[in-house]
C-alpha cells in the first residue's frame, strides 16, 4: 500500500513530522517497507565521463568509448556521435533504460562485432531539445564531481510503502491508515463531509442481483452520470496516481482508482451506452467467456460471480471489468458501480482464473459493506468536477443486509493475555477511536465492531487492538523459569545428534541438501519405493521427493570433483521419503568417500579408498553409539546401487529383518551414468529408525567388572577353505568351541593364488585363550587346538594348513 | 707379586687405550677365563706358605677388584659412546609432515540447531519433531488458516497431489498441532526442522529451517513470551545486552501477534548485534489463537500461552557472518570447510555455547 504524507494529511490533522509518522506506523503494526521518492524511468540516466575514445575497428564513423559511470570499472560503449571524445562529460543510459524520445528499451547489443553496454545520449533522445547531431556535452565545472550520479534529479514527493497484513483490509485505503494513527495519538481523523450532490433523474438501467445459491454479490449500488467529457486527469490527480506507482489513464478511470486507494472502496465505471438494456448480477455457467480489460479472454466455469447484460458477460464482479463496456475518452454516459462481493467467492474465482487486481486484492480481504453509497458519492462529485455531466439518484440493490459483529468483552481478558493492566477509560477511548460503539453492561463491555473490520470476530481480537494501539513496549519482560518437565531429547533425538558428530569426527564434512531431487538420478536409488512427484516443483531437476539421500550427495560430489578436489568425504543426515503420506519417511545418514587415503604423504603409501574404509566408519560409529561389536551381523545382500561383490549390509543381530546399515563400493554403472571421475568411490548409509532403542539406561546396563589375571595364550591357525566361505562364519565357529575360554579370534591374513587350489583361499587366524579360573597347561591348550580344528573342518569343509 | 702388579699395570694400560667392546671382552677372558691369568694366580695360592698366602690373597683380591672395576666401567663407557653415536645417526626431521589428518565438520545449520536446543533446554523446553510431508489440515486449517484465507498466499506451498491435500510443510507450526493433539497441557516444546516454500531467489531458498516454540499453561501471558525470547536472543548471540523491539503483526494462528526486531549496527563491515539504531526482523510470535486451541482439543478458557517461529538459517547467518543463504545448501567443499564446526564443539551450558 503506497501513499504520500500529503495524501495522508487529507484525512489526518497532525503535527507529527515524517519520522514520527513512520515510527508510529511501525509501532501499531503497519509495517513500513520503505519511505522514498517513487522511481521514475528517468532515474536510470547517469552522468558519465568518456575516459578514452578510439575508432571502431570495423566502422570509421563509430567510436569505442571507455566510459566512467562511477563504478569500479569503466563500461565499453559504441557511439556514433562525432563529438564523442576523451574527457567529455555526458549522459549515459545503461541497458534496460527506456529512451524518452522513442520509448525504446535498451539492451546489450553487438554493433559491427563489438558489444556495446548501453548508450550515450543526445539532447533530442532525452527530449531536452531537438539537438540530435551529437551527444550531450556537460559542463566540466558543474558535473565533474557528479560522475555516477543520476542526471535527472527526482523531485517527486516521498512515498510511504506499507506492507499490510491480510487481516487489515481497512488499511488498504489512506483513510483507514489515518484512523489507526489517530487512535494511537498521532493526530485527529478528519471527518469527511457528505458530498452535496444535486441528483438529476433516476438511475434508469435496470439492475437485478439474482438470488442464487452461490451468489457472490450481496449488494450492487450504482448511479448514472450523463453527458460527461472524459479527458486526461488534472495534475493533482495524476500525481496521486503516479505516487501509487501506477499510470494515469483517463479522468474517469483515475477517479475510480483514487477513491479505491483513498477509502478502500473499489468502483467500476461502465460506458452506459455499451450496456445491452440491463445489468444482471449472477453466477456464470461453464463455458461463458469475455474479454477483460487486461486484453485477455477468460473462459468461465460454473458459479463465478459475473456482471452481465442481455448480450452476455460484461465483467467479473469485484475482480476485473470487460472490454466491451469499458470507458474511453469518447464515453459520454457512465454507469458507476459500487458493490459488495463476498471474499470467498472472489478468492475462488481469481485463483481459478489466475487474475490479480487491486480490486480483487481488496474484496478478497473484505471491503466495508456499508461504504457503497459513500464511494458513489465521492466519485460522482469528482467526475462532475472534472468531466461535467449530471448524476442520477443512487440505486442500491441488496439481497442481504449487513449486520455488524457484536462482542461482549470482559476487560480482564486484556490483563490475562498481556500481563499488564490498562485503565478502563483508556481502553474505551482506544476502541472508540478505532470506530467501535460501546455500551457498558456490568463488568462487560458491549462492543459493536465497525463494518470495515471484518477481521474482528471475538474477544481476543479486541485484546490485540488495545495492546497494538497502546504499544507493545508496555508488555513486561517476565524472566523464564528454569525447571524442566521432561528430558530435552528422546532416545532417537540423542542418537541423531550423537551419530551426526560421530560421523563428522571420522573426517566427513556434513552437508545439508534439498529434500527434493532430480527424478532421473533418484531413479537409480529408488529400489522398490514409489516415486513421489511434486505437483509444482521449483524446477524440473528438483521434481521429486528424494527416496534416498545419495542422488543429491553424488550430484554435489561430482560438482566438487569438477572443482578439482580429489579426496572428498561428505555426509548428510536427514529424511529419505518412502511414500507421500505424512510420516512415510526415515531418518538416514548417507555418506560418500572418494579418492585416496594418504595421498602424497611422504611417509605412507597412498591407496584408493575401499569398502573396508567405510566398513570401519560404520562399525565404529555404531559401536560408539552403543551397539556392541559382538551383536553386529554382516551380510552381503545390498541394494542394487551397490557393487554386487564389494558391499555389505549390517544387522543389529542376525535375525533382524531390516539392515540398519549398508556399505561398500557404488555400482560402476552409476558412476558411469553420472559421469563421476574419481579414482575410488565408496559409500555407506545408516538408517536410524532401524536401530533398536536400548531398554536400559547406561546406569543400569553396565555389567559387573570381571577380569582374569591368569596367563593368556595365543595360537595361530591357517585353514584352506572354499573361496566364498565367509570369514565371519569361520570366526563364529571357532568361538562356539568354547565361549568362555576363547577370548578373541582375529583374522590376520587372507591369501589366494599360488600354492592354493583353484576356488579356495587361505585364512590365518589368531586365537586368544584365557581362563578365569587357572593357568592353562599344555594339555588344556592342545585339547582346545584339536577341538578348534575338528570343529572348523567338520562344519566348514576347511582343511588345516600344515 | 711384582709380576702380578706388572700384569695388572699392563692390562690397565690396555684397557685405558682400548675402545671397542671386543678388545675389552678379550682382556676379560684373558684375565678371568677358565685359564685366565688371574684365575691361575688364585689357583697357585695353594702352593705358597700359609703366612705368605694371606698377604698374597689379599693383594690378589685387590688387583682382581681393580681390574674388574676397570673392565665394567670401560664397558659402560664404550656402550654409552656407542649409544650416543647411534642416536646421533638416528635423528629424524621432525618438521616433516605428520600422517594425513582427515578433518570432518558439522554444518552450520546443525550447529545452530544444537545451540538453540541447548538454550531452550535450560529453561525447560523439550524437543518435538514432525514429518516434512504434512496434510493440509495440520499445516493450515488447524492453524486457523482456512482455504479461503488470503494468509495462505503468504506461503507458496509445494503440493504432492492435485487435491492439495498433501504438501511439504511451509512452517514448523504443524508440530504444535501434532504435539497438542497427542498430549495434555501443559506443553513446553521447541520443534526445529526443515520447511519448504516454492520461491527461490538470493534471499529465499525452496527449503529452509525453522524452530517452532510453544508454551501452553494456565497463566502464560505476553510477558512470559517477551521474557523467553529476550533470554533466548541474549544467550544465542552471547551478548550481555540486547536491543529488542516487539512490533504488532498478524499471523492467523496467533492473536495478538508480533514480529520481533533486534537492534544492530555495522562495524568494520561486520554486523554487531545488540547495539546501534538499525532494526532487523528475526522472528514472528504471539499468543496462540483460541481457535487453534479449540482445534487441538485444549480448552482456551483454561489454558493459554505463546508460540513463536524463528528462521534458523538466518539466525546462523547473523551470528557467524554468512552472507548467502543459498550457499547453505550448495555443498561447496570450500564453504563447508570454512563455515563448518568441529564435531567436538558440542554446544552445552557448562562448556559454553560456542568457542
Amino acid at each position: 500500500m503506497k501513499f504520500t504524507v500529503d495524501w495522508l494529511k487529507n484525512h489526518l490533522d497532525t503535527n507529527f513530522n515524517n519520522n514520527q509518522i513512520i515510527n508510529k506506523l511501525t509501532n501499531i503494526g503497519l509495517e513500513v517497507e520503505s519511505f522514498e521518492s517513487s522511481e521514475t524511468e528517468l532515474d536510470s540516466f547517469i552522468v558519465a565521463k568518456i575516459i578514452n575514445a578510439k575508432t571502431h575497428p570495423n566502422a570509421d564513423r563509430l567510436k569505442l568509448c571507455d566510459v566512467d559511470i562511477g563504478g569500479e570499472k569503466t563500461i565499453e560503449v559504441v557511439c556514433g556521435a562525432p563529438n564523442a571524445k576523451s574527457g567529455l562529460l555526458t549522459v549515459y543510459a545503461p541497458p534496460g533504460s527506456i529512451i524518452p524520445k522513442n520509448q525504446m528499451k535498451l539492451s546489450v547489443s553487438k554493433i559491427r562485432g563489438i558489444t556495446s553496454y548501453g548508450m550515450l545520449c543526445s539532447e533530442s533522445e532525452l527530449q531536452l531539445s531537438n539537438e540530435s547531431d551529437g551527444i550531450i556535452e556537460l559542463k566540466n565545472d558543474k558535473y565533474e564531481s557528479q560522475v555516477g550520479d543520476k542526471y535527472f534529479k527526482n523531485t517527486s514527493e516521498k512515498v510511504i510503502d506499507l506492507s499490510i497484513t491480510p487481516n487489515r483490509p481497512d488499511c488498504l485505503g489512506v483513510r483507514g491508515i489515518a484512523r489507526d494513527l489517530s487512535a494511537a495519538g498521532a493526530g485527529k481523523l478528519k471527518i469527511d463531509q457528505k458530498p452535496n450532490i444535486k441528483f438529476i433523474g433516476n438511475q434508469t438501467v435496470k439492475v437485478t442481483v439474482k438470488k442464487e445459491k452461490n451468489q457472490g454479490c450481496t449488494t450492487f449500488g450504482s448511479c448514472l452520470i450523463k453527458g460527461v467529457t472524459n479527458k486526461e486527469s488534472p495534475k493533482w490527480l495524476k500525481d496521486k496516481i503516479l505516487s501509487l506507482g501506477q499510470k494515469p489513464i483517463s479522468a474517469i478511470v483515475d477517479i475510480t482508482n483514487y477513491v479505491m486507494f483513498d477509502l478502500n472502496r473499489p468502483l467500476h465505471a461502465y460506458d452506459a451506452d455499451k450496456i445491452d438494456k440491463e445489468i444482471i448480477v449472477r453466477s456464470s455457467s461453464k463455458g461463458e467467456s469475455f474479454e477483460a480489460l487486461d486484453n485477455k479472454k477468460y473462459t468461465l466455469e460454473n458459479d463465478m460471480c459475473v456482471i452481465s447484460d442481455r448480450s452476455g458477460v460484461l465483467g467479473l464482479g469485484g475482480i476485473i471489468g470487460g472490454k466491451r463496456s469499458g470507458t474511453e475518452f469518447s464515453t459520454k454516459n457512465i454507469l458507476l458501480e459500487s458493490a459488495y462481493f463476498l471474499p470467498r467467492s472472489i478468492r475462488k474465482t481469481s485463483k481459478k482464473l489466475n487474475i490479480d487486481t487491486d480490486a480483487k486484492f481488496r474484496f478478497e480481504r473484505g471491503i466495508d459493506p456499508l461504504s457503497i453509497e459513500e464511494g458513489l458519492l465521492k466519485a460522482s462529485k469528482l467526475i462532475k468536477q472534472i468531466c461535467g455531466g449530471e448524476t442520477s439518484s443512487l440505486d442500491v440493490k441488496k439481497i442481504e443486509n449487513h449486520i455488524n459483529t457484536k462482542i461482549n468483552f470482559d476487560p480482564f481478558l486484556f490483563e490475562k493475555t498481556t500481563g499488564f493492566n490498562i485503565e478502563n477509560k483508556e481502553l474505551i477511548k482506544i476502541l472508540e477511536n478505532l470506530g467501535f460503539n460501546i455500551s457498558k453492561n456490568k463488568k462487560f463491555l458491549k462492543l459493536t465492531v465497525p463494518s470495515w473490520r471484518p477481521d474482528i470476530t471475538q474477544s481476543i481480537d479486541i485484546v490485540e487492538e488495545i495492546v497494538r494501539i497502546k504499544g507493545y513496549e508496555h508488555i513486561n519482560t517476565t524472566e523464564p523459569i528454569k525447571t524442566r518437565l521432561k528430558p530435552t531429547l528422546n532416545y532417537y533425538q540423542k542418537l541423531f545428534h550423537f551419530l551426526q558428530r560421530s560421523i563428522a569426527s571420522k573426517g566427513y564434512l556434513e552437508t545439508v541438501t534439498w529434500s527434493f531431487t532430480d527424478s532421473k538420478i533418484n531413479q537409480m536409488f529408488r529400489e522398490n519405493d514409489k516415486e513421489i512427484p511434486i505437483i509444482n516443483p521449483i524446477s524440473s531437476d528438483l521434481n521429486v521427493l528424494r527416496n534416498s539421500i545419495f542422488p543429491n550427495l553424488l550430484f554435489y560430489l561430482k560438482k566438487n570433483l569438477d572443482r578439482g578436489f580429489k579426496d572428498i568425504s561428505l555426509f548428510e543426515i536427514g529424511p529419505a521419503f518412502k511414500g507421500k503420506k505424512p510420516g512415510d519417511q526415515l531418518t538416514v545418514i548417507s555418506a560418500v568417500r572418494a579418492g585416496k587415503v594418504s595421498r602424497l604423504n611422504w611417509n605412507d603409501k597412498e591407496r584408493v579408498v575401499d569398502a573396508f574404509d567405510v566398513k570401519k566408519d560404520v562399525i565404529q560409529s555404531l559401536h560408539e553409539a552403543g551397539i556392541g561389536r559382538d551383536e553386529i551381523f554382516i551380510d552381503d545382500k545390498t541394494p542394487s546401487y551397490y557393487h554386487p561383490g564389494k558391499s555389505g549390509s549390517v544387522y543389529q543381530n542376525k535375525n533382524e529383518k531390516n539392515a540398519l546399515a549398508y556399505f561398500g563400493e557404488i555400482h560402476p554403472n552409476i558412476i558411469k551414468k553420472l559421469d563421476i571421475k574419481t579414482e575410488g568411490l565408496v559409500i555407506f548409509e545408516i538408517c536410524l529408525d532401524y536401530i533398536k532403542e536400548s531398554k536400559q539406561k547406561m546406569k543400569d546396563s553396565k555389567s559387573e567388572y570381571k577380569y582374569s589375571d591368569f596367563q593368556k595364550s595365543e595360537r595361530d591357525f591357517a585353514f584352506i577353505i572354499d573361496k566364498n566361505f565367509k570369514s565371519q562364519e569361520l570366526v563364529n565357529l571357532i568361538k562356539l568351541v568354547d565361549n568362555k575360554l576363547i577370548k578373541s579370534v582375529r583374522v590376520f591374513d587372507v591369501y589366494e593364488g599360488e600354492n592354493i587350489p583353484e576356488g579356495k583361499k587361505s585364512i590365518a587366524l589368531n586365537v586368544t585363550i584365557q581362563s578365569t579360573e587357572k593357568t592353562l597347561n599344555e594339555t588344556d591348550l592342545e585339547n582346545i587346538n584339536k577341538l578348534i580344528i575338528s570343529m572348523v573342518e567338520s562344519k566348514s569343509g576347511a582343511k588345516i594348513r600344515s | 707379586m711384582s709380576d702380578i702388579k706388572k700384569i695388572k699395570d699392563k692390562y690397565i694400560d690396555q684397557l685405558n687405550s682400548g675402545n671397542n667392546l671386543d678388545t675389552v671382552n678379550n682382556i676379560k677372558s684373558e684375565l678371568f677365563g677358565k685359564n685366565g691369568i688371574i684365575s691361575n694366580e688364585f689357583k697357585k695360592l695353594g702352593l705358597v706358605s700359609v703366612e705368605e698366602r694371606k698377604k698374597l690373597a689379599s693383594d690378589l683380591n685387590n688387583i682382581k677388584d681393580e681390574l674388574q672395576n676397570k673392565i665394567t666401567s670401560k664397558i659402560q663407557e664404550i656402550e654409552t659412546k656407542e649409544i650416543n653415536s647411534k642416536l646421533q645417526k638416528e635423528k629424524i626431521d621432525v618438521t616433516l609432515p605428520e600422517r594425513n589428518i582427515e578433518i570432518g565438520k558439522i554444518h552450520p545449520v546443525s550447529q545452530v540447531i544444537d545451540e538453540i536446543s541447548s538454550i531452550f533446554s535450560e529453561i525447560g523446553f523439550s524437543v518435538e519433531e514432525g514429518p516434512d510431508v504434512e496434510n493440509e489440515y495440520n499445516n493450515f486449517t488447524a492453524l486457523n488458516t482456512p482455504d479461503n484465507h488470503p494468509a495462505r498466499d503468504m506461503h507458496d506451498t509445494f503440493y504432492l497431489d492435485n487435491n492439495k491435500e498433501l504438501l511439504l510443510r511451509t512452517h514448523t507450526s504443524p508440530v504444535q498441532v501434532r504435539t497438542m493433539l497427542k498430549g495434555k497441557p501443559p506443553f513446553k516444546i521447541i520443534a526445529p526442522g526443515r520447511t519448504y516454500r516454492s520461491d527461490s531467489d538470493q534471499t529465499h531458498a525452496p527449503m529452509f529451517h525453522q524452530v517452532e516454540g510453544l508454551h501452553i499453561d494456565k497463566n502464560i501471558n505476553m510477558g512470559h513470551l517477551k521474557g523467553c525470547l529476550n533470554y533466548f536472543i541474549k544467550e544465542f548471540f552471547e551478548v550481555d545486552k540486547i536491543k529488542m523491539r516487539f512490533r504488532p503483526s498478524h499471523f492467523p494462528f496467533t492473536e495478538p501477534s508480533a514480529e520481533v526486531d533486534i537492534g544492530y549496527k555495522i562495524k568494520n563491515g561486520k554486523i554487531v548485534i545488540g547495539e546501534g539504531d538499525k532494526w532487523l526482523e528475526i522472528l514472528g510470535c504471539g499468543m496462540v489463537h483460541p481457535n487453534v486451541l479449540k482445534n487441538v482439543k485444549v480448552d482456551p478458557g483454561k489454558y493459554q500461552g505463546y508460540a513463536f517461529g524463528i528462521g534458523i538459517d538466518r539466525l546462523g547467518m547473523l551470528k557467524y557472518g554468512i552472507n548467502d543463504l543459498r550457499a547453505f545448501f550448495e555443498t561447496d567443499y570450500r564453504w563447508l570447510s570454512h563455515f563448518g564446526f568441529d564435531p567436538l564443539d558440542v554446544p552445552s551450558n557448562y562448556r559454553g555455547l560456542s568457542r
